[in-house]
């Protein structure tokens, strides 16, 4: 850290610390314990909401590790959720426990993420990202016509999750569940992006010529990447669906992955605090836009109409806002907040 | 057998020849330099070596580069690392999102031997090899006087100061040879100088092996202890700066293009 005022060390480990200062350490666990103490004040709404973004939190991040961390983009992110959900789901209903389950879930997204992955040794960019829009294809069609494996297009009916014999069954229980994933997900992606997984990653997104040259392995770490990404991707679509009880093709679609686009793009590429950010954003958006059209329609019955309408359209244009005047995300303007508080009252 | 050893090394590309059967040698410890007019095969001759480009073979049967004893073309470029090569770019090849700290530590990518799940913990072994290594990395910062830029941004730096970052990545990876291509390239007369002084050091106080590509003559004719020319894809003089200053064919080659660079600064 840059300490410029009173933040000295004495040591390389004390210094590579997530949060060196003691007043950081504090404010994290104050806000662990708001979290934990947050359902005895929200209702089932709000606090569906917050379930939500938990599961947001882990794909976003996951998305942001391949796409903002390595510089592979993907388009298929919401169909690699959707693999996570019917194989975690596949593992329940035929009585494998839930952890496990959802593991296992992680695991075979992170095979199926490699193999899409493989395109990236040769392909950049726009056409990378075609590649994986044939991929988010791919797998929508398998969705639709797995059979007995995904369903077909009647889906498939999950029930809660259950943990040493007991129900995660209702908004408030599911909440401390999927709380409990997200914050296991924030430190081990955290971890990995200040050692060298991270920064050889980094190296192939910023300069891969160079990373070669300094020994990156381009196209393991890019397969690493892929499978990473997609494990965390499989661990958010089998919480997911096992969170809904029920898990469809439709779910998964395009429109899924756009959105997780949106939120590493919103919050801040390459920034883990950037895709909480993100994925904040991007949930709670539909149920502001929602708010907003439901409170003028009890004005004047005759817009709430055509504010239903402008809904999507507000979200895209929100997007392109964003990539105009905050092209770093939200994850810049909280740095910038950081270093303003951090010097408060002595800025100089 | 030479401690780098190049011969006859043939690279053309879609008909059009960068490199016209090349060989030439390097002693251990020693600083060589390759000069010749813009468009010659340098660079294209540093590709060859560090795994960019690979030999078409050579003007008479295969071709061959090795480095103390060791074949490096049946190895992938991320593989040569390993062997203490490694090198820095004409235009600047910076990782611009990583700290000049982390910049410096992916230069020792080779050298971090953790696994996947210590990473993610940051536990153990991750924690003693990030320090030990961090350790290796302030030696580096420290003798490139790096140390006020530690924690800043490779994007954000003055032109001197990235072009320094990218020698202190390449010799983070402790190489036994390195590759420069055109260090004092766009710098000023002091900064030339520091770079000078840098590159004395690494072969005289580390040790490092120097194959230096640059086109300011009066550093090349100071600190080499051999100079190799090629012009055109072709090798037209090596020997001790001396010796090359003296050549007719060198001058030569040089007059028509850039002689006022040729005779010093
Ligand atoms: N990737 C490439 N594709 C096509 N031609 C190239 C490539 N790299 C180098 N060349 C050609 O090879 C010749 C030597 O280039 P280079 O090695 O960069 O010269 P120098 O570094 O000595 O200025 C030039 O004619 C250049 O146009
Ligand atoms: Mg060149």
């Amino acid at each position: 850290m840059r300490g410029k005022c009173g933040l000295f060390f004495t040591s390389y480990p004390a210094e590579a610390q997530v949060f060196p200062s003691g007043f950081q350490k504090l404010m994290v666990g104050l806000f662990l314990l708001a979290l934990a103490a947050a359902p005895l004040t929200l209702d089932a709404y709000l606090t569906s909401l917050m379930n939500l973004i938990f599961i947001a939190v882990i794909g976003a991040v996951s998305l942001n590790l391949l796409t903002g961390v390595c510089g592979q983009i993907s388009l298929g992110h919401g169909a690699f959720l959707g693999v996570g959900a019917y194989a975690a789901g596949q593992c329940t209903l035929h009585g494998v426990p839930f952890v496990p389950a959802i593991l296992a879930g992680g695991l075979v997204t992170a095979l199926v993420g490699m193999v899409f992955g493989v395109p990236s040794l040769r392909l950049k960019g726009i056409y990378l990202a075609i590649a994986t829009l044939a991929a988010q294809l791919v797998l929508e069609y398998a969705f639709l016509h797995g059979g007995a494996l995904t369903g077909g297009a009647g889906g498939l009916l999950l029930a809660p999750p259950t943990i040493l014999g007991f129900a995660f069954d209702d908004e408030f229980r599911q909440y401390y569940l999927l709380l409990g994933f997200a914050a296991a997900a924030l430190p081990m992606v955290t971890n990995l992006m200040r050692t060298k997984y991270g920064r050889a990653f980094v190296s192939i997104r910023d300069f891969h010529l160079s990373a070669e040259i300094v020994g990156v392995n381009l196209f393991a770490y890019k397969l690493a990447a892929f499978g990473l990404s997609s494990f965390l991707a499989g661990v958010a679509g089998g919480l997911w669906g096992h969170y809904t009880g029920y898990i469809s093709a439709e779910q998964f679609n395009i429109g899924l992955s756009i959105s997780y686009l949106a939120m590493i793009i919103i919050g801040g590429l390459g920034s883990v605090i950037g895709s909480v950010f993100g994925a904040i954003f991007v949930t709670l958006l539909p149920e502001l836009l929602n708010a907003v059209s439901n409170g003028l329609g009890a004005v004047f019955p005759d817009i709430a109409q055509h504010v239903v309408a402008l809904r999507e359209g507000v979200f895209g244009l929100v997007l392109i806002l964003f990539l105009i005047f905050e092209p770093e995300g939200l994850a810049h303007r909280w740095r910038l907040v950081k270093a303003y508080w951090k010097l408060y009252p002595f800025a100089h | 057998m030479a401690y780098l050893d190049i011969c006859d090394v043939t690279l053309t590309f879609k008909g059009i020849a960068a490199l016209m059967g090349v060989s030439f040698t390097v002693e251990q410890g020693t600083i060589a330099s390759l000069i010749g007019p813009n468009g010659a095969g340098k660079t294209s001759m540093l590709n060859c070596i560090s795994g960019r480009y690979t030999p078409d073979g050579g003007a008479s049967g295969p071709c061959r580069i090795s480095l103390d004893g060791e074949c490096l073309l049946s190895l992938p470029a991320h593989r040569r690392t390993g062997l203490g090569l490694s090198r820095t770019f004409q235009n600047i090849a910076l990782f611009k999102g990583l700290s000049v700290l982390d910049n410096l530590m992916v230069g020792r990518h080779g050298k971090l031997e953790y696994g996947l799940l210590a990473s993610i913990l940051y536990r153990g072994k991750a924690v003693r090899q990030e320090t030990l290594h961090r350790r290796r990395v302030e030696e580096v910062i420290d003798f490139l006087n790096l140390s006020p830029y530690r924690h800043q941004h490779a994007g954000r730096l003055p032109y001197g100061v990235r072009k320094r970052v990218e020698l202190g990545r390449a010799l983070a990876a402790e190489p036994k040879l390195i590759l420069l291509d055109e260090p004092m390239a766009g710098m000023n007369l002091e900064e030339t100088e520091d770079m000078a002084r840098y590159i004395l050091d690494i072969a005289e106080e580390w040790g490092v092996t120097v194959l230096l590509v640059e086109h300011d003559m009066g550093v090349v004719m100071d600190i080499s202890d051999k100079v190799v020319v090629i012009d055109f894809g072709q090798k037209i003089a090596e020997g001790t700066p001396e010796e090359v200053q003296a050549d007719a064919g060198v001058v030569a080659a040089y007059l028509g293009t850039e002689n006022a660079a040729f005779t010093g600064r």
